[in-house]
């Protein structure tokens, strides 16, 4: 049971990294709070469920599809509105709230609502991992987390594109002097930002349903991991999933399902007391906080 | 030839700025017409709007004071994603001690505004030092996490909620006790921000560390400035309790955060009365809009897009300078 509940809590953590990156993303390179991500994430795994089941296109391909699709719709957002309240922090959030309120109550106007919504899982299997029944969606979730770090890692440090994006991260205004665009970095930021969450729901989904309401909770999810693990601050984001992830799986296993959520508003409001810049978070502590 | 925009003062903007305002009967009218309106407009509306739009009248006073609690917070530097915190805060606290206690209603809505404002008050009390986005973060997710921690615990009625708690006498106390309450938070709340008071929390607003320089201590001001929107904000919260005779869950959702939000920014931020114009534009029009069902938030979501990006100063500042400027072309020097 308790190496059981360790597996889980394994898989959990890196689901809840899965979800976290592309906000912690966009935010630590453009300042964008992009709270439309939780409707990225189920905008996403609708195109996917329409490409699927009413055009009928193969699964990989409609996943790619709709990544894409997503990566392109956030860019399209940055470029017509946020481009306009750049810099105004406060009119960002309002914006982008709007935004994914917007998108989400669509789809539910739209009737996509019920247990039908599902999408496939990648490969159906199981293994026994540990005492515990673990499917190999889950292994995929792993696999692909820690892919998708060790890619954007790389990407951030070895890449001249992701170099400017530390650079504007870094220090705008001396960036903009060795010729970044940065309005074009943010472009891409928010973009990638948004396909992230599109992976994430790709490879998340497959465990459960897509239902609108689930779009709030991923976006407070990665904003509890943001928070906790220091905004803008990658490794923090990993430790702060691992922290609220075991913290998670244990009270679902030793206490109760309903107590998870509590977890994580302990966690976080302890934190803030504690350190309020977060574990992680270094860049900029002093002007955006106190 | 190029033209500009040259706005100036209307003659009877400088005149009646004036004690000598007092000798003419149009430039007292100029002054008081803006202020009587809503006053005049407030206490005629219930005698003439019949049953139904009596209950929308007092839900819009309810979210104009919602947008009061949630302006007085953004002038103080807090820009709070979560009113629905207060409100269901004041909502849970009404609905316990009549619940439980059997208190009548004008004692437990006295109350639950004070310690309901107390509570949210202390529970905000970690994230007072964060800043900007970082606090509007935190209190998006709080009254959603809250929601759980009552379906968990199942205290007070968990899921279900408490109901059967004792109406208020009669719909026009309750209609009439929302209006006097907005009205009273509308002027009084204007009033406060323009004094040395209110000052200083503009003034944590625009630049913090040069208050702190001032020897002033922010955070304690922060509190008070927490206290006094999330007391307007439980207040709402209690008394919609006992209209509705039911607390429950519903009263932490999501609607109560953002219509507020949404009435600020298209009415505009910063004066109070903007918020309070923008809940008596939004909140009839949703309910007209009532056919379209969920379509209705999307519309509210669009429309914080909309106004934030093409018209940021929100209508209140705009009705307001075309009130006290007039505008004309002129030919730009060279």
């Amino acid at each position: 049971m308790f190496w059981g509940t360790v597996v889980y809590a394994v898989i959990n953590s890196v689901s809840l990294t899965l979800v976290a990156l592309g906000f912690n993303l966009t935010f630590g390179i453009s300042g964008v709070a992009n709270f439309a991500y939780g409707a990225f994430y189920i905008g996403a795994a609708f195109l996917c469920w329409i490409f699927l089941n009413t055009l009928h296109l193969p699964y990989l391909l409609s996943v790619v599809i709709a990544v894409l699709t997503t990566t392109g719709v956030g860019a399209l957002i940055y470029r017509t509105v946020l481009v306009r309240v750049r810099g105004q922090a406060l009119s960002e959030v309002i914006a982008t709230f709007g935004i994914g309120l917007a998108i989400l109550e669509l789809f539910r106007y739209l009737g996509f609502i019920g247990f039908e919504y599902t999408l496939p899982v990648f490969v159906d299997k199981s293994f026994m991992i540990a005492g515990a029944f673990v499917d190999m969606q889950r292994i995929f979730i792993v696999i692909i987390g820690a892919a998708l770090v060790t890619g954007l890692w790389l990407f951030t440090h070895y890449t001249s594109l992701g170099l400017a994006f530390r650079g504007i991260a870094q220090d705008e205004r001396t960036a903009l002097t060795f010729g970044m665009n940065s309005d074009w970095i943010a472009t891409l930021s928010v973009s990638f930002g948004a396909g992230l969450a599109a992976i994430a729901s790709t490879v998340i989904i497959p465990l459960g349903t897509i239902s609108v309401s689930e779009g709030y909770d991923v976006l407070i999810r990665a904003l509890a991991v943001c928070i906790v693990g220091g905004l803008g601050s990658t490794g923090g984001v990993i430790l702060a999933s691992f922290v609220i992830g075991f913290a998670e799986r244990f009270t679902d296993t030793y206490v109760s399902t309903h107590w998870t959520m509590i977890v994580s508003l302990a966690a976080l409001l302890i934190v803030l007391i504690v350190k309020p810049s977060g574990l992680f978070g270094k860049q900029k502590e002093l002007e955006e906080r106190i | 030839m190029k033209k500009r925009k040259e706005r100036i003062d209307r003659g009877i903007k400088a005149r009646s700025g004036d004690i000598f305002t007092v000798c003419s009967w149009r430039e007292m009218t100029y002054l008081a017409f803006p202020r009587l309106l809503p006053i005049v407009g407030c206490l005629l509306l219930p005698l003439i709007l019949s049953g139904y739009w009596q209950k929308v009248l007092l839900s819009v006073a309810v979210f104009a004071l919602l947008a009061i609690s949630w302006d007085i917070l953004a002038q103080s530097s807090m820009v709070s994603l979560g009113q629905a915190l207060f409100f269901g805060m004041g909502a849970y606290v009404a609905g316990v001690f009549n619940h439980y206690f059997g208190w009548s209603p004008f004692v437990t809505i006295p109350l639950a505004t004070v310690l309901g404002g107390a509570f949210c008050t202390l529970l905000l009390l970690p994230v007072l030092r964060l800043r900007g986005i970082y606090f509007a973060m935190v209190t998006l997710i709080i009254p959603l996490m809250l929601v759980r921690v009552i379906e968990a615990s199942k205290i007070f009625g968990g899921t279900e909620g408490i109901s059967g708690l004792s109406p208020l006498p009669s719909a026009w106390v309750e209609v009439y006790v929302a209006v006097a309450a907005l009205l009273a938070a509308l002027f009084g709340f204007r009033r406060m921000m323009d004094s040395d008071y209110g000052l200083v929390l503009k003034g944590i607003n625009d630049n913090d560390r040069s208050v702190m320089n001032a020897g002033i201590n922010i955070y304690w001001y922060k509190v008070q400035a927490l206290f006094i929107s999330s007391a307007i904000g439980a207040f709402a919260g209690a008394l919609m309790t006992h209209v509705y005779m039911f607390v429950g869950m519903p009263v932490f959702a999501l609607d109560y955060s953002i219509l507020p939000i949404a009435a600020a920014v298209v009415g505009g931020p910063g004066t109070l009365a903007g918020a309070t114009l923008g809940a008596f534009i939004l909140v009839p029009l949703s309910e007209l809009l009532r056919g379209i069902g969920g379509l209705r938030i999307v519309f509210y979501g669009l429309f914080l897009v909309i106004f934030i990006v093409a018209l940021p100063e929100g209508l209140f500042h705009y009705i307001q300078r075309k009130y006290f400027q007039f505008e004309r072309l002129v030919e730009v020097e060279k």
